[in-house]
């Protein structure tokens, strides 16, 4: 019965959902909204009433080709940053809560791994490392950037950690690299507060749209970030995977 | 009413999201649950993807069906193991 009423209800809801938003004039077609009466329009030109064109527009407002980056890390990098803090804090109460162990010991695998496990794991620790380093760097041509970069080394780490028994990763080395990172990052934003008035403003040049190199210091911001949240999600992880031992 | 193939796709993406949503919140074995959440992030990525989102498509791929399906299962593994030892 209680099944029952708990499916009326969620279809009820679905349909009220679905009823509301199809006669409504605010929420056009899938692909049918007019872009020109919006304010992202004027993220995707960046700023100028031309169209930008990959590998010609030069110095525009925002540097990436990605409109997406130009988002995240240009017009709003300040609220990216209150982001990275957020994930701090709950790497920290992760730390807290179960980085206490006074004498750490690893979790136990259910199996033995063999030689062909341990080995295969290698190689494909690096092919992954190497897709998120590709990720970070080119975040502000392609999609992905900091964040989805970051969290594939942590899962490089995570690899290892499950195909072999005896694995630790140097959890200092990462708190050290987390925090370099995320102050330098602040660095960057002050650096901007004194050469150009704002707050994390960009104050290289931007270059042009699409060449690797371009669009000032996003691309090093993209960095710094891939760099926190990797080491920040590795620490959470090998917390997860360390207990204290029981005696 | 012409479909086109991504029209055909989307829909039976659709009807699997909707069954596995089912199937993770009325499975009894909490495993078999987290699993059926990991193939969810995965059909939604490729829902992101058709609906032209590859930045949201990519993130939900690695912290959706990879990570916290990770974190989830090892969760479970410590619960089980302090059950065992009581």
């Amino acid at each position: 019965m209680k099944k029952i009423l708990a499916f009326i209800l969620t279809m009820g809801l679905g349909a009220l959902v679905i009823i509301s938003l199809s006669n409504n004039e605010f929420f056009p077609e899938f692909g049918m909204a007019d872009l020109t009466e919006r304010v992202s329009i004027e993220y995707i030109t960046k700023g100028s009433a031309l169209d930008v064109i990959f590998n010609q527009t030069n110095n525009p407002e925002s540097g990436p080709a990605n409109i997406v980056t130009s988002i995240v890390i240009d017009y709003r990098s300040f609220d990216t940053l209150g982001e990275v803090t957020v994930l701090f804090i709950s790497s920290l109460g992760i730390a807290l809560l179960l980085g206490g162990a006074a004498i750490p010991k690893r979790l136990d695998l259910n199996f033995k791994p063999n030689f062909m496990l341990r080995v295969g794991s290698r190689a494909l620790f690096s092919i992954i490392i190497m897709t998120g380093v590709y990720v970070i760097s080119h975040g502000h041509l392609t999609p992905g950037g900091g964040f989805p970069g970051g969290t594939m080394i942590a899962s490089a780490f995570l690899l290892l950690y499950l195909a072999d028994d005896q694995f630790r990763a140097k959890i200092k080395g990462f708190k050290i690299m987390e925090s370099i990172a995320g102050s330098l990052y602040v660095i960057i934003g002050l650096i901007g507060l004194i050469l150009a008035d704002q707050f994390l403003e960009n104050f290289l040049p931007n270059g042009t749209v699409g060449v690797l190199i371009s669009s000032g210091i996003l691309p090093v911001v993209y960095i710094l970030i891939g760099l926190k949240v990797g080491s920040e999600i590795s620490g959470i992880i090998d917390h997860f995977l360390t207990e204290e031992e029981v005696l | 009413m012409n479909m086109t193939l991504t029209d055909i796709i989307m829909i039976v993406v659709s009807v699997f999201l909707l069954l596995i949503a089912f199937f993770a919140v009325h499975e009894k074995k909490l495993i078999k649950s987290v699993i059926f959440l990991s193939a969810l992030s995965m059909l939604s990525v490729v829902s992101y993807v058709l609906m032209k989102a590859p930045d949201v498509a990519l993130t939900e791929a690695v912290i959706g069906s990879g990570l916290v399906t990770s974190l989830f299962i090892f969760t479970l593994l410590s619960i089980q193991k302090k059950e065992d030892v009581q």
